[in-house]
């Protein structure tokens, strides 16, 4: 009951103009806190959806693989610099990362991280986590300018914390992923 | 009940990766344009654009609209005369196009015209600007807005998009455009395309 109070009260505050215009008119914050954002209110929605339909949807995401590839499809689309560049130009484009985010990528990621098992968890960890270093180490190098919308300095801004974020998450899900094999060892 | 929750499963990611690979293709111009201005470029060679036909003034203070260029192609650039950066790199690829032809008659060149976006820019600072890269006015044209109001209208049809960066200077997408003998937008170079490169747009190939 909290945690979709909360949900509802961080999606309507960051569809507020001031909030949107504050977060987009500077791509770091646009990729790594309003994107993110978006994304944990669909999570936080998809994890307590009712018992109910979340029995009915797992009938469609078995070891949650179908879940888990409409959250990569969507989530790279929102990767790409033009769909910044889209977002920012066009009214509907920005209504679609409003919705595609939490729907589409936040909620069948809470509903299918846990069904993935620890081997594709790890695959999963395994290919994003790269990516997001290689499309951050592109922004920090790229000789032009990928979005219209942004300078280059904040070009290079985004990719410093795209690198960040992926060696961040890298080495906590090790760790997690380290300590989680030596409890299991420990209980065998 | 036989458990068909993997028939599911399957149907669900094929549904998904139809339509989401779908999207993405149509996203990214069949995986050929992850940003927008390559998107431009692709959509212009697609379908060239009609452009406004805004009036224009040039250094030596004539004015003149895009229909009197008509008839033969037009090499178009956007710059700013207080550029540091990227329209240094028109202007000289400008220059080079322009040196390469001067050996044919007026008639034979490829006209070139570089249009500022900057309101402070006024023909006298053209002018400088025309003098610093040896443009003659005649096959090499600077240019401004007779009207700066008609500029978001033919930044939007070139696809052109211009942030002050708060320090008096702008960011912008630099590029060559060719404008084609019927006054269309009809492909677009890079910045740095070669005179010859330029030369074969224009004409179409």
């Amino acid at each position: 009951m909290i945690a979709r109070a909360v949900a509802t009260l961080l999606f309507v505050v960051l569809a507020t103009p001031a909030v949107r215009q504050l977060l987009e008119s500077v791509m770091l914050t646009h990729m790594l806190v309003q994107i993110p954002l978006l994304v944990a209110v669909g999570a936080l929605l998809g994890a307590t959806l009712p018992t109910r339909w979340e029995a009915r949807l797992a009938e469609w995401n078995r070891g949650g693989v179908s879940g888990i590839a409409l959250a990569l499809i969507v989530s790279s689309w929102w990767m790409v610099p033009r769909a910044l560049d889209l977002a920012l130009a066009s009214p509907a484009m920005e209504a679609a990362k409003f919705v595609s985010l939490p729907l589409f990528v936040g909620a069948p990621l809470a509903l299918s991280w846990r069904r993935l098992g620890s081997l594709g968890r790890g695959f999963v960890l395994a290919n994003v986590l790269p990516m997001w270093a290689v499309v951050g180490w592109l922004y920090i190098a790229a000789p032009m300018r990928v979005c219209n919308y942004y300078l280059v300095d904040q070009q290079v801004a985004a990719g410093t914390g795209l690198l960040w974020v992926s060696g961040v998450v890298g080495v906590v899900a090790c760790a997690l992923g380290f300590r989680s094999n030596g409890r299991s060892q420990a209980a065998t | 009940m036989r458990d068909v929750s993997w028939l599911r499963t399957a149907a669900a990611l094929l549904v998904i990766s139809t339509f989401g690979g779908g999207a993405l293709w149509c996203g990214t111009d069949g995986f050929r344009a992850f940003t927008s201005e390559q998107a431009r470029r692709n959509a212009v060679a697609r379908a060239p654009r009609s452009i406004p036909d805004v009036r224009l003034e040039s250094a030596d203070g004539r004015t003149f609209t895009f229909a009197d260029l008509r008839g033969r192609p037009v090499a178009v650039d956007f710059v700013y005369t207080q550029c540091k950066s990227i329209c240094t790199l028109l202007s000289a690829g400008f220059e080079r196009i322009d040196h390469a032809q001067r050996s044919r008659t007026a008639g034979e060149r490829l006209p070139l015209l570089s249009i500022s976006f900057d309101p402070r820019d006024t023909p006298d600072r053209l002018m400088t600007y025309a003098t610093r890269y040896h443009a003659d006015g005649q096959s090499w044209r600077l240019a401004r807005l007779r009207d700066t109001s008609d500029l978001p209208a033919l930044l939007r049809a070139f696809g052109i998009v211009v942030i002050p960066d708060g320090r008096g200077d702008f960011q912008h997408n630099a590029a060559v455009h060719i404008v084609d003998s019927s006054g269309r937008l009809s492909r677009v170079l890079d910045a740095n395309a070669t005179p010859d490169l330029v030369a074969r747009a224009a004409l179409g190939q």
